[in-house]
């Protein structure tokens, strides 16, 4: 593990994803750096939740290289260094918000007064204290949503990845929870987070754009709206996909 | 697959806790988990009204009876496990298999021994069934053969894409082996292929040791040796399971 502070957390060459058949994954090349929140934008379908289960090590490569850390993806080590959030929050939902954060937070390796003090500023953090001892399954989407939020944290890990963690939730919600995230790139980790909706993309501090299974740009918002010429980034996204090899196939077709 | 083979005694713990924890959270389930089997003997005991049959089949059913309940919990619980993405999160977390199966197996196997405890005294108490011996052999059977439910039931969920598909198990996994195990007609008396059929299901040797139990003051070198074969498929099973459950989809 000959890794420096300054190396990109994920490194990922050539990276090809099958399932059943299709191609998902197109030969991806990209990095994502520490200290910086990297954007996965693009429609539903077009292959994040499957990058990311990549990275996190549950899915299956069929060609190219992925590595976090130096190690390859779904090495043992990496396991309490990435905390992942799913869209469907992937908690138990007959358990209490605390017994849900203290079966996670044991199995992260964090033991009694630890785990006590890192479950009490957890849920502070996502704003759901005074729930801990609710039932999960009485909670409403924009709880839940943090409560799948909070066990990707509670292991601190070096990089997060967080799929669509701001779905359907409100505005002032998601205003405090993209502050977090920015706190938390500023203290050094890296996050990788994936949302459908272009405002978003504004948030971040670099972006990949997708659209099935290949990236139409990787660059700084910034960036993307200088080489686009526009002056918002669904704009840019737009004339993207409209110069690309298959956007231009289906202009033809029509 | 580095580790795969260790297991941690305080993620199993944890395990098992959390699963007691969620069955707590459901008493209806509880409640029915404790007292389906009982009932069901109550049953036997007025559908016989027979004192002498009754003593005769008794024990068979107090290892069929929980041995099916088991199958059916752990059926579904994992493949709910799967269907939530609980289960996707834990392989991404440093949780070995084997510390996921081993504390369901002690969660369950905790719930085994509450249900056969109720089933027995009410058995050997209020319904009349006398044993030749003590009841301790025929408590550790039931328990072994309630912890076999569970594994078989921990594997086949790895074969459901579904909770529909789970349930759809128990009829599938379970009633052939009730019908061969030598409940309904003994196994002596099925053609040898029947034979050959119940002799590679683990039911079979759960329901022989109980008929062996049933007829013995003592504990004797037969039933131990279906004891041997019942420890030896809740093991395999449990190793199958841990192998059938991947990190990695394809």
């Amino acid at each position: 593990m000959d890794m420096s502070a300054s190396d990109p957390l994920v490194r990922a060459n050539g990276l090809v994803v099958r399932r059943g058949g299709r191609v998902i994954l197109d030969e991806l090349t990209f990095d994502v750096a520490r200290g910086r929140i990297t954007g996965l934008l693009g429609p539903s379908g077009c292959g994040k939740t499957t990058l990311m289960r990549t990275l996190v090590g549950v899915q299956t490569i069929a060609a190219g290289q992925v590595t976090l850390l130096g190690l390859p993806a779904g090495h043992p080590k990496l396991r309490a260094r990435i905390g992942y959030a799913t869209q469907e929050s992937a908690v138990y939902s007959d358990l209490t918000l605390i017994e849900n954060l203290r079966y996670f937070g044991t199995v992260l390796g964090l033991r009694k007064r630890q785990l006590a003090e890192v479950i009490t500023a957890t849920v502070g953090e996502l704003d759901l204290t005074g729930l801990e001892g609710r039932v999960v399954g009485t909670f409403s989407g924009g709880q839940l949503a943090r409560v799948g939020l909070a066990v990707a944290l509670l292991g601190n890990p070096d990089l997060l990845v967080l799929d669509e963690p701001t779905v359907g939730l409100d505005p002032v919600l998601r205003r405090d929870l993209w502050a977090m995230f920015h706190r938390l790139a500023a203290a050094g980790t890296a996050l990788l987070v994936s949302s459908h909706v272009m405002d978003e993309a504004a948030r971040c501090d670099y972006l990949l754009f997708m659209r099935d299974g290949r990236f139409l740009a990787e660059a700084t918002p910034a960036e993307v709206l200088r080489r686009t010429g526009t002056t918002d980034l669904e704009a840019a996204f737009l004339s993207l996909a409209a110069s690309s090899p298959a956007g231009q196939r289906e202009g033809a077709g029509r | 697959m580095t580790g795969e083979a260790a297991i941690s005694w305080t993620l199993t713990r944890a395990t098992a806790r959390r699963v007691v924890a969620q069955l707590r959270h459901d008493p209806r389930t509880i409640v029915m988990m404790l007292a389906v089997p009982t009932v069901l003997m109550i049953l036997l005991r007025y559908v016989l009204d027979n004192p002498l049959a009754l003593d005769r089949f008794a024990p068979e059913y107090i290892g069929v009876f929980p041995f099916v309940i088991m199958f059916m919990v752990a059926a579904i619980t994992t493949q709910r496990e799967r269907a939530r993405g609980t289960l996707e999160r834990l392989m991404a977390m440093p949780l070995g298999k084997l510390d996921l199966l081993a504390g369901y197996a002690i969660a369950f196997g905790l719930f085994a021994c509450f249900q056969i405890t109720v089933v027995m005294v009410v058995s050997l108490t209020w319904l009349g069934v006398t044993l030749p011996g003590s009841a301790a052999p025929m408590a550790v059977v039931a328990v072994l053969d309630a912890i076999l439910g569970m594994s078989l039931g921990l594997f086949a969920s790895a074969f459901a894409r579904s909770e529909f598909q789970a349930v759809q198990f128990m009829p599938a996994f379970v009633l052939p082996q009730t019908l061969l195990c030598g409940l309904v007609v003994p196994r002596d008396h099925m053609t040898a292929v029947l034979r050959g059929l119940s002799d590679v299901l683990p039911l079979s040797y759960a329901v022989d040791a109980m008929q062996r139990i049933s007829s013995s003051a003592s504990w004797t070198a037969a039933i131990s040796a279906d004891v041997a074969v019942i420890v030896a498929f809740t093991v395999a099973a449990l190793i199958i399971g841990a192998l059938t459950l991947r990190r990695r989809t394809r």
